[in-house]
């Protein structure tokens, strides 16, 4: 058994792009969900929203990077608008079973072939990252240390996406200590109240759907930079991972969305490790390497499952709010 | 502000009154006979053929009726008369089938909830609204109205709304003292008694500075130590000014700071005047006790000595 290459392995997950993407967008639902109240099940649809929106406008229309990256935000503010018009002033659990179809509905539409040209259907999309990789200051090499050497893509790469979680995070946590937040935990609490005392719960609830699925969108333009868009990457698990991963770090916070994306792709990446090389030890010995591969998602599951029982506020939550739960 | 109707207006102590003085009566509120619909001097809230019906049943169906301002008036009926509903329908939480209304000479009919409160017509809940997981403090600053902070953008800048933030703050604990909330301030709303829900949903009301404040069922499980000093801070609202409707079933309270009495029974406003005169118009009896109570009565020896309490405690005398 080599521990020594699965440890390494599990820490490259620490700052992978990847686990940035997903701190993003568990951020975003925290906005939603840990502090707002919205039940947003269609956090994967604004996550599609980001990479296609960015790959189309640099492969299709030749635009720069600034200008892809504000077609995909543009595109997720349209997609708010949308999910809230019609289901924001209704109770709570709609926005729920909208959302969740809405994102599906996004992610045929980029599958089907009608579009094949553009988004090229079930195959996706790839060669949009030369210029990201242009604005590039580093020069060539390796950088870090250990598990954490990368080229200098790579380094770029995770110094951009790290930052933007960072900046999120700060803004985030800005606005939720601000009357603004105020506003908005209110509504979570009880929306009548806060409309008793002169707000526009409406306006607000809108605000806070569109502040998160930008999060969502931006983490989906991270999450396409070191892979392909694929539309298979943007089923509605992916929501459901990133509600894990919200939970486990806790709701309403703003660390507890990055620290529980960063355990949660260690953790995967570990058990993924360490059960792909057992199966070849023999060690279990039913099982085949592609069983192998979904046992890992089981054991994840049952590692978040302890946590949720052991700590149900999450790794960052308030104790004491768990004795008012209703 | 000019705000008593009356002849012999209060002049507003500055004060709050200790709990043994007797309240002082706003009167000479009505034009003409004290009867359902009766114009007012002074209206604050005007309201006209307000109907609402759920399915078959209709539980608001109000042809004219006017609420007089800077006085305390009590809206008072059996369980079921549909006072919640009319609260609900004249804060914009629900719609009439039809009907209009106006709140300082405005028409209301069609407005958000939200707006109706920013115009400065306050609601309470009967089923308290506390915001439980926010701090009792928390609570208090939702309510302060035109607050920079709350847009979306200069909520980033904090130096744009700390000055303001502090101000609020201050005004909120002064308040929290004068309900004897103020030790309770950092904990959080849930944690707080039923009876002390109900007084932080009062003073999160106040944080607005209201026109008219209506309250529904303010005194229900506060513990009667308490409903004394809440009895003065009712009173305490009209000497500041505001105008105070409330719907209340404990019939001492109304009497004793009620300045008119606007009585509701299956939807309808049945009754109306001094609170002392109210309860001894036979439509009142009739509204609490069924239309047909002479012929009850020696039929059932529960709902008999039942009744009797009943007429009792609406016929009793000032104490
Ligand atoms: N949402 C609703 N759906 C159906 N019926 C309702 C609804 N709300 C109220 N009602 C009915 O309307 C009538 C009036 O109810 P309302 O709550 O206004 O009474 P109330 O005068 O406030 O009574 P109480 O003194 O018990 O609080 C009742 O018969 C009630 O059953
Ligand atoms: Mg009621």
């Amino acid at each position: 058994m080599d521990w020594g290459a699965i440890f390494s392995n599990a820490a490259v997950e620490l700052i992978s792009p990847t686990t940035a993407a997903y701190a993003l967008a568990a951020l975003g639902l925290a906005v939603h969900f840990g502090y707002t109240g919205l039940l947003n099940f269609g956090q994967a649809g604004f996550m599609a929203l980001g990479a296609y929106g960015y790959a189309i406008s640099i492969l299709t229309f030749g635009f720069p990077v600034w200008g892809a990256f504000l077609v995909g935000v543009g595109a997720s503010v349209v997609f708010a608008l949308i999910l809230g018009i019609p289901t924001l002033r209704l109770r709570a659990d709609y926005l729920a079973i909208v959302t969740i179809a809405a994102a599906e509905i996004v992610r045929l539409l980029f599958t089907t072939n009608t579009f094949a040209s553009v988004t090229g259907s079930a195959n996706g999309l790839s060669g949009y990252k030369n210029e990201f990789a242009a604005l590039n200051p580093l020069a060539e090499g390796s950088y870090g240390f250990g598990p954490f050497e990368n080229n200098a893509y790579d380094t770029w790469l995770r110094i951009v996406a790290w930052s933007i979680v960072i900046l999120a995070a700060l803004l985030v946590w800005q606005v939720m200590r601000s009357p603004w937040g105020r506003v908005i935990k209110g509504i979570r609490e009880d929306e009548d109240a806060v409309r008793a005392l002169g707000k526009n719960v409406y306006a607000y609830k809108m605000q806070s759907l569109i502040f998160g699925g930008v999060l969502g969108t931006i983490a989906g333009m991270i999450f396409a930079l070191p892979r392909a868009v694929v539309p298979s990457n943007y089923q509605t698990t992916l929501t459901f991972f990133i509600y894990a991963i919200l939970l486990l770090g806790g709701a309403a916070t703003v660390l507890g969305p990055i620290i529980g994306s960063m355990i949660f792709w260690v953790l995967l990446s570990f058990f993924s490790g360490f059960v792909a090389r057992a199966v070849e030890a023999g060690w279990l010995p039913f099982m085949t390497a592609i069983q192998g591969g979904q046992l890992r998602f089981i054991l994840v599951g049952v590692a978040i499952m302890l946590i949720v029982i052991f700590r149900p506020q999450g790794i960052f939550g308030n104790k004491k709010e768990l004795a008012f739960v209703r | 502000m000019s705000a008593n109707a009356g002849p012999q207006g209060s002049p507003a102590p500055l004060e709050p009154p200790v709990p043994t003085q007797k309240p002082i009566k706003t009167t000479g509120l009505h034009i003409g006979e004290a009867e359902p619909g009766c114009a007012k001097v002074d209206p604050i809230l005007v309201v006209d053929n307000v109907r609402r019906t759920f399915g078959g049943l209709t539980a608001v169906d109000v042809a004219h009726v006017e609420v007089p301002r800077g006085a305390i008036t009590a809206l008072i009926g059996p369980n079921g008369a549909g006072k919640t509903t009319l609260f609900n329908l004249l804060t914009g939480f629900d719609k009439p089938d039809d009907g209009k209304w106006t709140f300082d000479g405005r028409s209301l009919a069609g407005v958000p909830a939200y707006r109706v409160a920013r115009m400065g017509q306050i609601r309470t809940f009967q089923l308290t609204k506390a915001l439980g997981l926010l701090t009792v403090m928390d609570n208090m600053l939702l309510g302060a109205k035109g607050q920079t902070g709350e847009n979306m953008f200069r909520a980033l800048m904090p130096f744009l709304w700390r000055n303001q933030e502090e101000e609020n703050r201050a005004k909120a604990l002064d308040l929290l003292t004068r309900f004897k909330l103020d030790t309770k301030k950092d904990d959080y709303a849930a944690s707080l008694s039923g009876g002390q829900r109900k007084l932080l949903e009062m003073a999160r009301a106040l944080m607005s500075d209201p026109t008219l404040v209506m309250l529904d069922e303010p005194m229900a499980g506060v513990n009667p130590a308490l409903t004394q000093s809440l009895l003065d801070h009712i009173l305490n609202l009209k000497s500041q000014g505001m105008t105070v409707l409330f719907v209340e079933h404990d019939m001492h309270m109304v009497r004793h700071i009620a300045d008119w009495v606007i009585v509701m029974a299956e939807g309808k406003v049945v009754a109306e005047g001094d609170p002392h005169e109210v309860m001894k118009n036979p439509a009142v009896i009739d509204a609490y006790l069924g239309q047909h109570h002479d012929e009850d009565i020696g039929e059932d020896l529960g709902a008999e000595t039942e009744n009797v309490s009943a007429i009792k405690e609406l016929l009793d005398d000032e104490r």
